[in-house]
């Protein structure tokens, strides 16, 4: 499956958000996602599953002013 | 005095009145490092993309989050539908309702465009948010931003990074007599004399990131910060002595040898 995640395009297995952060390592609880510019609530990373053409984007903090 | 002086914001209360910013240091230790020295409780973050291959350790792995209060900013955008979308996605990722709200205007002043600016605070005031605004050092704005719903203001007291210092000390006098929620001056301190200023003149905190980080040791710049706020606010609260065009002797004329 191909999505874009971050504007970077990625071959996918995973079948749903969560499974997605899992292959990439990222943990859940520092992160916000969106999906297809829908801000998905944490709880939803389990049950929402994701599409060919998905456009994903995964955002967390980092230094700034 | 001091000690039972805080800085309320939305019901909050927080001892120190220095916020900082997490940018443009040499490294996430020396951020940590900074960020202890400088006594703050608030400390501004940015959103980003996470980078996928995940070379790079994270801030917040290097720093004690129980310590802080997280205050994401929407640096970057320039529409109200970005600062939006940015807060929206701050508040899933850190489960708070805080936000520095920036609606830039343009890329080399990085003035606010206030248009917009009040345009997004409308929303994320509806939305619940604790909206914290970098704007103008304009009483009208500030008064504005008051009405709608903003926690804090936060004036410039001169260009983000410019380390100008304060450069219009009677506009922010005026905006502290125009709104009764806390006012932080936000960009502009190049140095600790300009933040004691910021708090001489009755502010209730200051924020400052380029000031810290782009000092020759920010570690040390960082506790000078910390206690010209700290002096600077003691100073307001004791009531500074009236300036005077001359002299008044400060020995008794009595006893004077004749």
């Amino acid at each position: 499956m191909d999505i874009a995640i971050n504007g970077e395009n990625r071959s996918v297995s995973a079948k749903t958000v969560k499974e997605l952060l899992e292959s990439l390592d990222i943990d859940s609880k520092r992160v916000a996602v969106e999906l297809n510019m829908e801000i998905l609530p944490k709880a939803d990373y389990l049950t929402r599953t994701i599409a060919d053409g998905d456009r994903i984007e995964i955002v967390h903090f980092v230094g700034g002013g | 005095m001091a000690n039972s002086d805080k800085l309320v914001i939305a019901g909050r209360e927080f001892t120190s009145r220095l916020m900082v910013g997490t940018g443009k240091y040499a490294s996430n230790e020396e951020t940590a490092r900074a960020l202890e020295a400088s006594g703050a409780q608030i400390i501004t973050v940015a959103v980003r993309r996470v980078n996928l291959d995940r070379s790079k350790e994270s801030l917040l792995d290097c720093i004690d989050l129980k310590k802080y209060t997280l205050l994401p900013n929407t640096a970057g955008c320039y529409t109200a539908d970005d600062a939006v979308r940015t807060c929206r996605l701050a508040r899933e990722a850190g489960m708070s309702d805080f936000v520095k709200l920036e609606v830039l205007g343009d890329e080399k002043t990085l003035f606010p465009e206030n248009e917009e600016l009040l345009k997004a605070a409308k929303i994320l005031v509806k939305e619940g948010f604790t909206v914290l605004p970098y704007t103008s050092d304009d009483p009208i704005m500030c008064r504005k931003l008051e009405d709608i719903g903003c926690a804090a203001v936060m004036p410039l007291g001169a260009p983000i990074g410019s380390g100008l210092g304060i450069r219009n000390p009677y506009n922010i006098r005026i905006i502290l007599e125009t709104v009764k929620i806390p006012v932080i001056v936000d960009a502009g301190v190049g140095t600790a004399s300009d933040a004691a200023i910021a708090m001489e003149l009755g502010c209730h905190g200051v924020l400052m990131n380029t000031a810290i980080a782009g000092a020759r040791n920010p570690v040390a710049m960082a506790e000078a910060m910390n206690l010209a706020v700290r002096a600077g606010r003691l100073a307001y609260l004791a009531g500074r002595i009236p300036r005077k065009l001359y002299a008044t002797a400060s020995s008794p004329l009595e006893g004077l040898l004749e």
